[in-house]
């Protein structure tokens, strides 16, 4: 139920005074309110559920959280001896 | 898709795995809240790959599950009256109520519609203004903002064939009700990501200090799920508690704030029963007063409802984390979900269903 799913604003469009936008999910393109999002502008991409855009999806801390997790055990690996050489 | 196929790479599924392993000196049992978080890990065996130490709990954060009967009957009532369009999210098309659903009411007649987005259901009264369009608004704080949106926008275009029925729910009291649940077993907690997207952690931080709880705010995908693990598991291993935000690409500490101006301009705290568990204190939004308007429970004056919940379910128990569904001798025999018997088998984010539709009730009988 509280599925959100990450796309990109493709199109920002006024609908009677509310702030909407298309957003592309690999393909599939819906509409999605952007009324809470006034920082959003095309070729961002947010977190939409039930056809409104929750969130903004930082890329930067996107890049943090997973260079940290492909990172983890690289110490461990350079800490095992090395072979006779 | 960007955002989605990283956090399902197998190679650093492996590391975190790899690393869950080496911090893990004891069993550990975690809850994850949210039935979206229960569905990926069932449907990705996460909790399969990890330690035999550490058990995952299915939480309470279904909100479709957890819709108490009376208000599913007072859908069922509104729903067949002859002016009446029903609109409804598809996941609530099937959950019984006392007597029948919504699915069932359709195929006899009632004008019963599956809606994507809230605002679509006020396009539909815009479309049929001879036609009272009601709107099954349920959800938790995630889901809040769209339904709020709804009521906003009906107000601002003067639509006035449209209301909502509401069983709006909130997260932080039901983990409150786990914690409290005499034999509670969770000792941390893998926080919802998509209702703090739009909330916030601030609550998780008084939660986590005054139970002396580790809570790590979490994603939905395979990664973050293992990630969201692996951070629970290291603070219990240090004797910390502290809260950690997994989802810091689409969560922040304060939240969305327009979007909880949006919710609180509609909404106000309520006490709500939860199917299964029971009255939970301040763990519901109904409308404002000022929006008493487009409440249907006013326009359409259901009543109370005599409701009738079979006695065989223990979904209750696996709500709070207590039990399994295994641990059911009605699971996936009697109860199924084409035939469900309570909360936790009515929806696909339900942990009875999510077992069933991933075939671990075969499996668990092999074994």
């Amino acid at each position: 139920m509280c599925l959100a799913i990450p796309g990109k604003v493709i199109e920002v469009f006024e609908d009677h005074g509310l702030r909407m936008g298309r957003v592309d999910f690999g393909g599939t393109v819906k509409k999605a309110c952007l009324a809470q999002l006034p920082e959003v502008g095309v070729g961002d991409y947010v977190l939409v559920h039930v056809g409104f855009a929750l969130s903004l999806v930082d890329p930067a801390e996107a890049e943090r959280t997973y260079r940290l997790l492909e990172e983890l055990g690289l110490l461990d690996e350079l800490k095992v001896p090395e072979g006779p050489a | 898709m960007k955002y989605l196929d990283e956090y399902r790479d197998g190679r650093v599924a492996a590391k975190i795995l790899a690393e869950i392993g080496r911090v893990t000196t004891r069993p550990w049992t975690l809850m994850e809240v949210c039935g979206g978080q229960t569905h990926s890990i069932v449907k990705h065996g996460v909790d399969r790959m990890l330690p035999s130490e550490i058990e995952l709990v299915h939480g309470p954060g279904c909100p479709v599950c957890v819709t108490p009967l009376e208000q599913i009957d007072k859908a069922h009532a509104i729903a067949s009256r002859p002016n009446v369009t029903f609109a409804s999210f598809g996941d609530m098309l099937r959950v019984p109520g006392s007597h029948t659903d919504l699915l069932r009411l359709k195929s006899q007649g009632a004008d019963v519609r599956i809606v994507y987005a809230p605002l679509d259901a006020v396009r539909l009264a815009q479309q049929h203004p001879d036609r009272e369009v009601v709107f099954f608004a349920i959800g938790f704080e995630t889901t809040a903002p769209a339904n709020a949106l709804a009521v906003t926008r009906a107000a601002t275009l003067g639509v006035k064939n449209f209301s909502v029925l509401v069983s709006h729910v909130l997260v932080p009291p039901a983990i409150a009700a786990v914690l409290q649940s005499p034999g509670n077993r969770v000792q941390g907690f893998l926080g919802p990501g998509h209702v703090c997207t739009v909330m916030g952690y601030r609550e998780y931080e008084a939660l986590s200090s005054h139970y002396r709880v580790p809570i790590v705010i979490t994603g939905f995908e395979p990664i973050d799920l293992l990630d969201g693990v692996l951070r629970t598991v290291r603070l219990l291993e240090a004797g910390q508690v502290d809260v950690q935000n997994q989802y810091s690409r689409v969560v922040t500490r304060a939240g969305n704030l327009a979007a909880q101006q949006l919710v609180w301009s509609t909404f106000e705290v309520c006490d709500r029963k939860w199917r299964g568990i029971g009255t939970i204190p301040k763990s519901g939004l109904r409308l404002r007063y000022e929006r008493r308007e487009y409440d249907a429970e006013h326009r359409f004056e259901v009543g109370a409802m005599e409701t009738l919940e079979p006695a065989a379910c223990i979904s209750g128990q696996i709500l709070r984390g207590l039990k399994k569904p295994h641990d059911c001798p009605a699971f996936g025999s009697t109860c199924t979900p084409e035939t469900p018997l309570g909360a936790t088998m009515v929806s696909a984010e339900g942990a009875c269903a999510a077992y069933f539709a991933y075939g671990r009730h075969r499996q668990e009988a092999i074994r």
